[in-house]
């Protein structure tokens, strides 16, 4: 009902407009029909009941076998092309949508190969850097303790040598002692010598 | 001066025989009028079947012009007269293309035009009426009288409004065919008016060419509004008998 209503206000106008256009034609008839009648006193041809029938008849039987053929062959093709369109469309939009959901799921697939490879070369990489930390640190304590080693021999080392170096040191000083007592023209005596050395450098 | 004919607007209309033809005492004469139908009904049928031969899924040009023309029409009919007005399809389509089609030969000059005769167009609007009413009668038996009588009106009033429809229908097929046949009658003959102001004025010298200017402009400007009037009209005549199909498929408003 809606619908129709809709037509009915859609037509209006264009009824109108058919009621404008009529008033000066109808105006041009008048002005026109005069001095053609005068002529040869023909009728109106729209209004001439004589061609009536030859019209009717014509009509029916143009209009008959025009129905008839558009019945018949035009609206059955019509609608087969359209109704196979319709399918085709539908069939292709179906398998579309299939694709379409396929891609999807390789997409998804994808994705998630992806992540585990990436967790994968993530926990590679992570053992591959705790390892070669573990191995340095390693590295670097035995390093560290040869080092330490090392140090700790060298210095054995100093104090022996410096212990060395004090005892000569001890043997230097008695005998510039004795030598310097000697020749201050005193004897000598090597304990009393070694004993004042002594008091001294402790 | 110009010859009376090339003036006279009315000459257009005229129905000259063609073949003599007699029948029963009628004068059923192949007139130009009949030959100006078989040209509309051949040159109709022939585009259209020549449009679809082909049946391509892709279609050519002149395939979607058939195709938007039954679509067009279909359309127009399920949305006036819903799935079941469908039956009614190759009726309104033959009318639509038939109307349509003659419109637009009568265009051409020194053509005739079938639609310009009053009872061409109202023997195609007594088409209409006559399948309304007797669809509805063999549909719904009596309950097709359902359709003078609206629902929801006061009892004191229904008589009147009873009137009213009744009225309103008889007067459609009347309706129906003067507004086809009234427009295309009036559109060619102010062409033709038009047009022969034109050829009178340019018959008095310069003064009159130079003056004819005007009425050419408006014998252009009222082709293309007569080639709008062409599809209008046939358009209209299909929307309407898609409604009055409606009343004979659901006569309870």
């Amino acid at each position: 009902m809606f619908v129709t209503e809709a037509y009915g206000q859609e037509t209006a106008p264009a009824v109108e407009g058919g009621h404008g256009a009529e008033a000066p034609a109808d105006a041009a008839h008048a002005g026109t029909e005069v001095p053609h009648e005068g002529g040869h006193g023909a009728a109106f041809p729209p209004f001439d009941s004589s061609t009536f029938p030859s019209q009717l008849l014509w009509l029916a039987i143009t209009f008959g076998l025009f129905y008839v053929f558009l019945k018949k062959v035009i609206v059955p093709r019509l609608s087969a092309i359209l109704d196979a369109r319709d399918a085709r469309i539908a069939q292709d939009i179906e398998q579309a949508t299939k694709m379409k959901a396929d891609a999807d799921a390789a997409v998804a697939a994808y994705e998630q190969e992806l992540a585990e490879a990436r967790a994968n070369a993530n926990t590679i990489g992570q053992k591959a850097r705790d390892d070669a930390k573990a191995e340095a640190e390693a590295k670097r304590k035995s390093i560290e303790a040869t080092l330490e080693q090392k140090l700790a021999d060298a210095e054995a080392r100093v104090a022996k040598i410096k212990d060395a170096a004090m005892q000569d040191v001890g043997s230097i000083a008695e005998e510039t002692a004795s030598a310097i007592v000697s020749a201050l023209g005193g004897k000598s005596a090597k304990a009393d010598v070694s004993a004042a050395v002594k008091s001294v450098r402790s | 001066m110009a010859s009376p004919d090339k003036v006279d607007p009315i000459h257009q209309f005229a129905i000259n025989k063609i073949v003599d033809l007699h029948i029963g005492g009628l004068d059923v004469s192949f007139t130009n009028s009949s030959l100006y139908m078989v040209v509309t009904v051949v040159l109709t049928g022939a585009f259209l079947y020549l449009a679809t031969s082909s049946r391509a899924v892709v279609p050519s040009r002149m395939q979607s012009v058939a195709e938007m023309s039954y679509e067009f029409i279909a359309n127009m009919l399920r949305d006036a007269a819903g799935e079941q007005g469908m039956k009614f399809f190759p009726l309104v389509f033959s009318l639509f293309m038939f109307v349509l089609v003659a419109n637009l030969i009568g265009m051409f000059p020194y053509f005739f035009t079938v639609t310009s005769h009053i009872i061409v167009t109202f023997a195609l609007a007594m088409l209409v009426i006559l399948t309304v009413i007797f669809y509805g009668l063999y549909k719904h038996g009596l309950h097709f009288f359902n359709l003078f009588v609206p629902s929801g009106v006061p009892g004191i009033l229904l008589p009147l409004v009873v009137a009213i429809e009744v009225i309103s229908f008889l007067s459609r097929p009347i309706s129906l065919s003067v507004r086809l046949f009234a427009n295309m009658l009036a559109g060619h003959i102010t062409l033709k008016v038009f047009s022969g102001f034109v050829v009178s004025l340019s018959a008095l010298g310069v003064g009159g060419i130079v003056g004819s200017v005007l009425p050419l402009g408006m014998a252009v400007a009222l082709t293309g509004l007569e080639f709008l009037v062409s599809f209008l009209q046939a358009y209209v005549f299909a929307v309407l008998t898609c409604m009055y199909l409606n009343d004979a498929i659901h006569p309870g408003h």
